[in-house]
């Protein structure tokens, strides 16, 4: 592993990003993946991409970048994440990623369908769904 | 748009909030280095890449140099004699 420059420059430019950043990013990979260790591994990847992207991101949000990046790892590896034991464990993992997008992050419906490759309506339903079955679950 | 059905979104969201969790410790140092291998695997493909792209071009102008394939080959058969 070569010696990463820790004095100044991009290193230091992300690593205050993941001193900001990371407990909200955590927290939503665990949202997701309902356990702990993959959320890391799943975050721990993002970010390395992030970073890897870090000059090309001039001008970009890289909170906004993490993100997409830790919800296309999801999506593609999601069907590792059925059922487990978290808050959202009754949900599928489609379900999840677009109520963690949607609800937690606030990301506008066309956004988030855009992200996914979804059409637009299909989030609002799988939305609706979530929430929905989230309600029964605090209801009983 | 998404405007009526805040209140239950807003629930939900309430019901997903939660203190943030402990960064594990070099997680930044960690992401950093394998962000950097990841730089180091795009840039040697990069130069691959303009190497082969390079190769390929010297080769075809040796080739079509050597060869001349634009230069139409002296034709064997002479045209059809007529009028005279």
């Amino acid at each position: 592993m070569r010696a990463v420059d820790h004095r100044a420059g991009p290193y230091a430019e992300f690593e205050a990003f993941v001193a900001g950043a990371a407990g909200r990013l955590l927290h939503v990979a665990i949202l997701l993946t309902g356990d702990a260790e993959s959320a890391r591994r799943l975050l721990a990847g993002a970010l390395a991409r992030t970073y890897a992207d870090w000059r090309r991101l001039r001008g970009d949000d890289p909170y906004d970048f993490t993100r997409q990046e830790l919800c296309a790892a999801f999506a593609r590896t999601g069907w590792r994440h059925h059922g487990g034991t978290g808050l959202l464990a009754r949900l599928s993992p489609l379900e999840r990623l677009v109520l963690v997008l949607r609800v937690y992050e606030g990301v506008a419906d066309e956004v988030a369908a855009a992200q996914l490759g979804l059409p637009v309506e299909r989030v609002r339903v799988l939305c609706n769904r979530a929430v929905a079955a989230m309600r029964s679950r605090e209801a009983a | 748009m998404s405007g009526f059905p805040d209140r239950k979104e807003t629930e939900v969201r309430q019901a997903l909030e939660a203190p943030y969790p402990v960064i594990p410790p070099g997680l930044a140092a960690g992401a950093a280095a394998r962000g950097a291998r990841i730089m180091r695997r795009r840039r040697a493909l990069r130069r691959l890449g303009w190497a082969l792209l390079l190769a390929a071009a010297t080769a075809f102008t040796v080739w079509a140099s050597l060869t001349r394939p634009w230069s139409v080959p002296p034709s064997g058969i002479s045209p059809p004699l007529e009028g005279w």
